[in-house]
This record gives structure tokens, sequence and C-alpha cells, in this order.
């Protein structure tokens, strides 16, 4: 139940350019997207995927062009006129409100009266609806927001977007965070809503999911639109070779070939912190790339913040090169005798100082080595932050400019440089390539081959199979709390890690629920 | 290039020196003695004290936090020194260092209820702001005091006026030091506290702590940022900075006065000189240097409203009586100003970063 391909498109944007300053974020685009459709886009970050979608949305306008909705010109002043057109936007940064109930979050822009006050008993009656309509029943919508692992706060966020009628939804980098099962879930939502005519724009770095979900796809790069075509006309390879503009060969590098187990340097018995981590034990050797792997918020996060001394009242020991330790904070992990690093997850609240530049953000963590009778001594900070960025190739004007004003993978980057710089030689690193683009995550992969070929052990956890599958040496799977199975070598198979991620060996199914 | 590039990222400073330049500038002009080195030695002797108060509102603000007990640290160390700053030479030395570890000690009180007790800084500093003030009347119940007047001539004359007033080099000044002889020596004062106490600590890694904080306390402690001690140090030099600005009043004045509408009136115009300056209330941008300019305006504006030629059109502007409002309204023009890079933002999302 298409719409016809000759009626007007929902949105047209014609010659429409976009430029910061002297940098170009969009070149003359020409683009569409149709009612009854879900179209992919496509792009490294910088392509101009987030400008395209901001334009839109009505969060920036066009320096020249023209945008027409239904065939009318249309200027949107504000995300509110954006909306109250049926153009809304799920952004990747969270849009929600912390301290605030799921109910309120999800009615914020337009609650429920009743006499001229907010109907909260009709905003949570609201707000239960909209989550059962995305499979969700199981979030309570009095809960406040912080108390939601990331995965369901991004539900919530589809959630909220849904709650304003869109006539055209955006969804950026929505589903970078959800877990497999939410994926799903999301899946379904969509192709239910194109039957329903709505228009979807869904923007990814997922290949997999774009040729899984789209019916029309559109490849962006350096700000100009490269081609639009219908999902499934073009190869990988092709739509790779439109993506950067040069082939990719060896995406992973190779790994080591070991003769002998690695000296272990990292050691955890019976690790125990409340409900989310029961019973963790591991070792890490010498140079090797571990990997947690598993379902999304099965205590992985956890145990690295474990790890890190974030966590209060955590059980169990921790030995560092066989040495009983006990890290009571991040100050004490990166300490003289540890020297460990963790690279977060979220790097604009946990990794990186947005406001302040790219040069005190990379030696932040590294200052007590670099003083000079306690004053930071400027030529050694300013040196390391010139091998800094050499070495990382971090895309910066000026050591000087704002870390904020950076793309997301140079941001990564300049998170990673911090620790780097410490030379810590155990690495623990949270989903360290969520949301950044293909080139930068090559890097970023090549760099973990280096660090652990010069002796650095690194903990990786992440939420993409594939990197685990590409970079580890050992994989983890943890569930429900605690180290299910270790996949090592030739074993760690996509295959193996669903199937030991769902718990699936010791039933045969999908195991039961995790307890929360 | 850089320098320039960090200009620029101080948009709110650059304004403050225009005004203080424009304000200052008019004030000279009207004013019948106007550039003399006594009417600088005046004004600067009028600057100083708020300016070291401003000072120390800065660190805390750096945090993020706001300090209302600057001007009762400021007022209890003034009653401090009414009482200790006579006798001999070692007298006075000793006195002052007493008053300098009253100060410090009453900045690491607020910094120990900040981060042990954790109570947010406004409510522990205006708590500890009571106390002090408490302790300064028990000290002073009645404005008096005998501060030794060879040193509040001193400090509160030119250079040419301290060599005089000691002897030095009998009376034969050098030609160095007649060549300078005539820089006030509040202004000496300043410079040496920004030289020797600001300037290093800015730069140690305690200091950048503070701004990393005050960028994002989350981020500074998931980077091993020493938080406590960074904090605990903020509040101390707050204390250090207000100690100073306590015993220069008493030089000033020569008496100690527990007064406290003055406090208060001190705290405020240092929070004011703070935002003026450019300093975010956020935290995380700023620098004390930047409060010291903010005092200027402030004081620039205030003095000017001195030379205003009664028979004028502006002539109004004369009457004290409206002298408060009119301030008001300025610094409020002032601070707007300073807030008009909101229409220079592209990208709205910005604004709230």
């Amino acid at each position: 139940m298409t719409v016809a391909a000759d009626t007007p498109p929902l949105v047209r944007l014609t010659g429409v350019s976009k430029h910061y300053g002297g940098v170009h974020a969009l070149r003359e685009v020409e683009f569409a997207a149709r009612a009854g459709s879900i179209h992919g886009v496509l792009g490294e970050n910088g392509a101009g995927k987030s400008t395209l979608i901001k334009i839109i949305a009505g969060v920036v306008q066009p320096s020249a062009g023209e945008m027409l909705i239904d065939d009318r010109p249309a200027s949107f002043a504000s995300p509110q006129a954006a909306n109250a057109a049926g153009v809304v936007c799920v952004f990747q940064e969270l849009s929600l409100l912390p301290d605030l109930s799921v109910a309120d979050n999800i009615c914020i822009t337009r609650p429920p009266r009743r006499y001229g006050l907010i109907d909260r008993q009709g905003q949570r009656r609201r707000a239960e609806e909209l989550l059962a309509r995305i499979g969700c029943s199981d979030i309570d919508p009095r809960l406040p927001v912080k108390a939601l692992p990331l995965s369901r706060r991004q539900m919530v966020e589809i959630a909220k977007a849904l709650g304003r009628n869109p006539r055209l939804l955006i969804l950026d980098e929505a589903t970078s965070a959800l877990t497999a099962a939410d994926v799903e879930k999301v899946y379904a939502l969509l192709h239910r809503l194109r039957r329903e005519g709505l228009g979807i724009l869904y923007i990814s770095h997922r290949m997999p999911e774009i040729k899984a979900l789209c019916d029309t796809c559109s490849v962006f790069r350096n700000g100009r639109h490269i081609d639009t075509f219908p999902s499934g006309a073009r190869s990988d390879d092709e739509v790779v070779r439109m993506l950067i503009g040069r082939e990719i060969h060896n995406v992973y590098p190779p790994k080591p070939v070991r003769t002998e187990p690695p000296k272990p340097v990292l050691e955890t018995r019976g690790l125990r912190w409340g409900q989310r981590l029961a019973d963790i034990s591991l070792t890490v050797g010498r140079g090797e790339i571990v990997g947690l792997g598993g379902l999304d918020g099965q205590g992985q996060r956890e145990l690295l913040l474990a790890l890190f001394g974030v966590l209060r009242g955590v059980e169990g020991s921790v030995a560092v090169d066989g040495r009983p330790v006990r890290i009571g904070s991040p100050s004490k992990a990166k300490s003289a005798g540890i020297r460990m690093a963790l690279i977060p997850e979220d790097r604009k609240t946990e990794g990186l100082l947005l406001p302040m530049t790219v040069g005190e953000n990379i030696t932040l963590a590294a200052l007590g080595g670099m003083t000079r009778g306690g004053v930071i001594d400027r030529k050694r900070e300013s040196d390391s932050i010139a091998r800094m960025v050499e070495a990382l190739r971090i895309k910066i004007g000026s050591a000087d400019a704002a870390v904020g004003t950076l793309s997301g993978g140079n941001q990564q980057k300049v998170a990673i440089a911090k620790w780097l710089l410490t030379e810590a030689r155990i690495v623990l690193l949270n989903d360290p390539t969520r949301g950044i683009d293909v080139g930068t995550k090559q890097e970023i992969y090549q760099l973990l081959h280096d660090l652990a070929a010069a002796g650095t052990s690194i903990l990786f956890y992440s939420t993409d199979y594939d990197e685990l599958i590409g970079c580890c040496d050992r994989v983890l799977i943890l569930y429900g709390g605690r180290v299910i199975r270790t996949l090592e070598g030739e074993a760690i198979t996509e295959t193996n890690i669903v199937a030991s991620a769902l718990n699936l060996e010791t039933n045969g199914q999908a195991a039961e629920a995790v307890p929360a | 290039m850089t320098t320039l590039l960090r200009m620029s990222r101080q948009g709110g400073l650059l304004l403050a020196i225009a005004l203080f330049v424009l304000f200052y500038g008019l004030y000279s002009y009207q004013h019948p003695r106007g550039g003399s080195a006594d009417l600088i030695v005046q004004n600067a002797n009028e600057t100083f004290t708020l300016a070291l108060v401003a000072m120390a509102q800065t660190v805390p603000v750096l945090l993020g936090g706001l300090d209302l007990s600057v001007g009762p640290l400021m007022t209890m160390v003034n009653c401090l020194a009414s009482h200790l700053l006579t006798g001999s030479g070692w007298d006075l030395a000793f006195g002052i260092v007493l008053c300098l570890c009253a100060g410090l000690l009453a900045g690491f009180i607020n910094g120990a209820l900040v981060v042990y007790g954790r109570i947010q800084p406004i409510i522990a500093t205006l708590a500890t702001g009571a106390v002090l003030i408490g302790i300064a009347l028990f000290l002073r119940p009645t404005p008096g005091g005998a501060v030794d007047s060879d040193l509040s001539w001193a400090a509160t004359n030119t250079l040419f006026d301290v060599a005089d007033t000691y002897g030095w080099w009998g009376g034969d000044l050098p030609g160095w030091f007649q060549a300078i002889q005539a820089i006030p020596v509040p202004i000496i004062l300043i410079v040496l506290v920004v030289l020797l106490v600001w300037v290093p600590f800015k730069n140690s890694v305690t200091g950048r702590g503070c701004y990393a904080i005050g960028s994002s306390e989350q981020a500074a402690f998931m980077s091993g940022v020493a938080i406590d001690r960074s904090k605990l140090a903020a509040f101390t030099l707050a204390g250090l900075f207000a100690a100073i600005a306590g015993i220069y009043l008493a030089l000033q004045t020569g008496s100690g006065n527990a007064d406290m509408p003055m406090a208060g009136g001190y705290t405020l115009n240092s929070i004011a000189a703070v935002v003026i300056g450019g300093t975010s209330l956020f935290g995380g941008s700023g620098g004390a240097v930047a409060s010291i300019i903010g005092v200027m305006v402030l004081r620039a504006i205030s003095f000017c409203f001195r030379v205003v030629p009664e028979d004028s059109i502006v002539g109004f502007l004369a009457n004290p009586l409206l002298q408060p409002l009119f301030e008001g309204i300025i610094l409020l023009a002032a601070v707007s100003l300073g807030a008009a890079r909101v229409f220079t933002v592209k990208n709205r999302l910005q604004l709230f970063g």
C-alpha cells in the first residue's frame, strides 16, 4: 500500500547549501522524501547528514536554497514550527530531561490538561499508550528518566516523538544504543508506520540496518548528495565506495598469533555489585584485547565502572600484576601503580569538557606529570598536545578551539588522546565507536591493535558484534551480570556471540527475562 | 594568532575593558584634577578592596558555585586587623600573617563544608557568612581601632610615600626608583597578588582542575581529576583573597568596622564584577584578572556620578539618592551587552551548552 510515486514528495530540498563561516556543511543539495517510505540516509560523519536533518527539523536555517513541504515553500524558524508542520525528529543526542518522569517527558510539549492544569492521570495514560505502541509496556511512566538505562531512554525518546503525531519522522542514529530486542521492536514499528503513510528518514552508520529496513537510500559525502536509489539496487561494495570515495580493503588489522598465554595483568575474582554484577572473574593478559559482549545492559558498563573505581560497595577482589589492589576512585585508578584508563561511553558528559579547548581536554588526565614546581609547564603541555593531535590525526584548526566545535569522530579521538597521554597499561573502553564514522572507526581499530602490540592490556565493550569479532583475542559474553561464555580464536563468530548473548545453549531457546 | 583566538573567546572581557576606558575617560575628562597622580591614587584605593573581594568570588564561581561569605570574611579580617596591625615592625608582620591565616582557615572551612558536608556552596557560605559577621561584631562591637599610621599611609599612597615614610636610601632616591615612584601602592600590590598567587594557581594542576569541574564535573571526575582537592583549594584561595581585602580596608580606614550592610554590599558587588568581567556563573570559563577589570568598570561608573555637572541636562543624576537606581540600570545594560553574543550564535543548541 505504498503511495504512488507521482504524488508530490512530503519534503523536497532544492539547491540547499549551508555553511558555517568558511566550512561548507551542505552544498547545492537536491533531496526529496516521500510519504509511505522509509528513506535511509547514509554518510560518514561530516558528510552533511546531521545538517540536512537539522534544516528539515528547523534547528538551523539553510544559507541558500529552498525547502518545500507538500510542494509549498516552507521555512521553519524553530523545531516547534517544524513540529507544527508534522516534522518530528529523534535526535542522536537524547533530548530527555533526566529528572522528570517518563510520562512528563513524553508529554512535555503538549501535556493533557484539565481545568488549565496538567492532568497527571491523563498524561500517564497517554504515556502508557505510546509506550505500548512501541512495544515497551514494561517501562513504568512514573520513573524518572535518569533511572533508565540508555537503551530504554532511547525508546522513551521514540515514544515522545510519536506523541507529536508526525507526518515525517526523522530518526538520527536512533538505534545506536538499543538492545537487539528493542531494535526488532523499532523495525516492526517503522514498518507499521510506513503502512500508515508516514514518511520516515532513517540516518544510520550501520549498513545492514539500512538494508534490512529502508526502501530508498541516499548517500551523502562531503556535504554533497551523491545518489539516491531503491534499496538493494546497489551492491555493498558500490555503496561503500560512494560513502568514502575510496575502497576499504582490510577493515580490521590482523590479530597477533600467540604461542603461549600472555602474562596476566588485570585479574578479578568474584566481583559483585548490587543486582547488576554477580560473580565476575576474568583475566586480561599483557598485550591482550579482551572483548565484552552480550545483550546491552547485562552488566558490561557496570563492570568497567567497578574496575575504574566509580562504583561504591563492590565486593570481590581485583589484582594488578598479581598484587591485590583497591581502586576507590578514578584518580586512584590512573595512579602510578595501576595506570588504568577508561574511555567512557558518553563523551559529551563523561568524556570531555565541551567548553574547554582541545588542548586542555587532551592533557587533563596527564597534567600531574607535566608540572615544574607545581606549575604546569606550557612547553611540555603544548608538545604533548601536538604529539597526540598528530598521532591520532585529529582534525582541528587550532588546539585552542573549544572541543565542542569538533565533529563526533574527532571528539572521540580527543577523548582517547586524553587517556593515551597517561600511558596507561590497562585500557577499558566502553563502546568507543558508537555514532562515529567508518574512517575514524578504522583508525581506532588500528590504534587498539598498536596499543596491544606495545603491551597494553585492553578490555573492550562494544555493542557492535562485528567489532568484537574483528578486534578481540577473546570475547567474554555477559548475561545477567555474569560471564556465561568465553569465546576464543576461531570460535568468535557472529552466530556464537548472538547465541551466547541470548543464553541459547542452555535450554535451546531465549532464556527467561533478566532479573532487573 | 593564538593570542587573538584566545582573546576572541573572551568577548566579555574585551567589552569590559572598553566600558572601563569609556567611563573612566569620561570621569577624568570632567574632573578638574582628571589624570593627576593624586586622583589616580585615590581611585586605586577605592578600587583595591572590592577588586580583591571580586577575585575571591571568582574562584568558587569558576567551580560553578557562589561564595556569599567573601564580604563577611573581609569584614571579619578587617576587625581582626584593627586589633593586630599595631606595634613594632615584627608585630605588624606577625599581625598580617595571622590575618592571612584567619582568611585561609575560614576559606578552608567553607571548602570542607562543600566537599565533605556535601552542602551547596551558596548555602554553606550563607551560613558561614553569618558566623563571620558574628565574630566580627565580637571583635569590634563598635567601629574603632588603632592601625599603625605609617603602614596605613604607605600602603595607600605612591611608592614615593613608602620610601619617604620609611626613609629608604636616607631620602636620596636612586634614579630607577624616581622613574617609578609615582605608581600607587595598591596597583603594585594587586599586580603582585596576581603574579604571585593567581597566575601560579591558574596554571597548577589544581587550578586547571577547578576549570574542569566548572566545565563538567562528571567528565572531570571520570578523568581522574582530584575533585575534592581542587574544591578545597578554590575556597581556601578565596579566603586568602578576602583576607587581603580585609587587611587593606583596615589600612585604608585606619580602623575596623563590623558593618553588616557593607559586607553584603561587597558580596553582591563582587558577583556583579565577576559577571561584568565575563566569567560564566555556570563555571569553567573566565578568571580573576577579568574580575578586576569588572571592578574597575563598576567603580568607574560610580565615579562618573560624582562629576555630573548639576546645571546640565543630566543634572538630576547628581542627586545621590538616585545613584543606586542609575548604577543598577547601567549594570543591567553592561551585563546585557555581554549577553549579546546570543545574537551571533547560529546553532541555538549551543546556547545551552
